[in-house]
């Protein structure tokens, strides 16, 4: 039941950033609204962050571009992504993604 | 109109009925979705090398999903602090709009109890709140905690059952687990494009956040491309946008 004091660091700062966006919205906004430009700027921000994340987890491996039918982690992409499209369900996309990727390891 | 008028006037009638219990009811329709994306973090997490308690001390004090998938990543493969933080920072930029939405919902209220309305704000709760909103003006405080407060127990248990379950799993590999946070990536990338009516701009968006975050990554660091990517991609499309 250990904690470590780097661990318990980066609990605390990723939750503080965490807090402020989600606090700070709604206690000031009743009394002034964000601007426009703002908004707009912030309805991307999920799109391309996750993207982002995605183009990492699926292009790259331990900081190395990788194209190619030996990379699993884009092969499993594939289909994971079409049930993504299909259900519009977070569970549904995870399970699937994991199941490709084990059936991805039997065989290769 | 009149059924509306009368609506508005009796609000405090309407809240009465709208009771912490009530809130936790309507809870429950997002419980099974959030216990096991909570239950895969709690493996990633082990995985990662987390310990139980520390687990739950993520859970409980970050709670938010995505944001636990990557710093359990970046903790894996020895990222600083400070890179973490700034990461989880940009990930969870987007609660700014989650919260900004339902702010005049909860104008009833005290700047210190939105403070604790909007501590425990998550997507799966966002989107049960806004949808109450649809019938209201004015969202009770007490059915708001009711549905907080459950998402937020359940999202604990569901990781340190993951956490136990990763245990004993010595090769998580193996079962696909260490694909659950790609996948988890891919599937809230897919939503949060299929939400919106914006899919050939958001498509752009998506192309470029990649092309960014691959070349950043490889010249500096995969933090570095996340928060340049995010940064950059989210101005052009704001641009384009202005542009039509």
């Amino acid at each position: 039941m250990e904690v470590s004091w780097g661990i318990l660091l980066i609990i605390l700062g990723t939750a503080l950033v965490t807090f402020l966006p989600r606090v700070i919205p709604l206690m000031v906004l009743s009394r002034f609204e964000l601007p426009e430009w703002a908004a707009r700027w912030l309805s991307f921000v999920p799109t391309s962050v996750m993207a982002a994340l995605v183009g990492q987890e699926i292009f790259m491996n331990d900081g190395e571009w990788l194209l190619s039918f030996r990379n699993l982690d884009f092969i499993a992409a594939i289909p994971t992504f079409f049930i993504a499209l299909k259900t519009r369900s977070l569970l549904a996309t995870v399970l699937s993604g994991i199941i490709t990727m084990m059936l991805l390891r039997v065989f290769f | 109109m009149g059924q509306v008028n009368a609506q508005m006037e009796t609000i405090p009638a309407t809240q009465n009925e709208d009771t912490f219990l009530k809130g936790v009811k309507d809870c429950i329709p997002t419980l099974l979705g959030y216990l096991s994306i909570g239950f895969a973090a709690g493996v990633v997490e082990k995985t990662a090398g987390l310990s139980i308690m520390e687990v739950v001390l993520i859970s409980l004090i970050l709670y938010a999903g995505s944001a636990q998938f990557i710093a359990a990543g970046m903790i894996a493969v020895n990222s600083s602090a400070t890179a973490i933080i700034i990461t989880v920072f940009f990930v969870n930029l987007r609660h700014i709009l989650l919260s900004a939405a339902l702010s005049p919902y909860f104008r009833h209220l005290s700047p210190l109890k939105n403070m604790l309305l909007g501590s425990l704000l998550t997507d799966e709760t966002f989107g049960v709140a806004i949808n109450k909103a649809a019938e209201k003006k004015a969202i009770s405080e007490r059915w708001m905690h009711g549905l907080n407060l459950t998402a937020w127990l359940n999202w604990a248990v569901a990781n340190m059952a993951g956490a136990y379950f990763g245990n004993w799993i010595s090769n998580p590999e193996k079962y696909g687990l260490d694909f659950a946070l790609p996948a988890m990536f891919i599937g809230l990338l897919v939503l949060s494009m299929i939400s919106r009516k914006k899919i050939v701009l958001d498509i752009i968006v998506a192309v470029f956040a990649i092309m960014i975050a691959v070349g950043v990554s490889m010249i500096f660091s995969s933090s570095l491309g996340v928060i340049l990517a995010a940064v950059i991609a989210s101005t052009l499309g704001m641009v384009i946008e202005k542009w039509k």
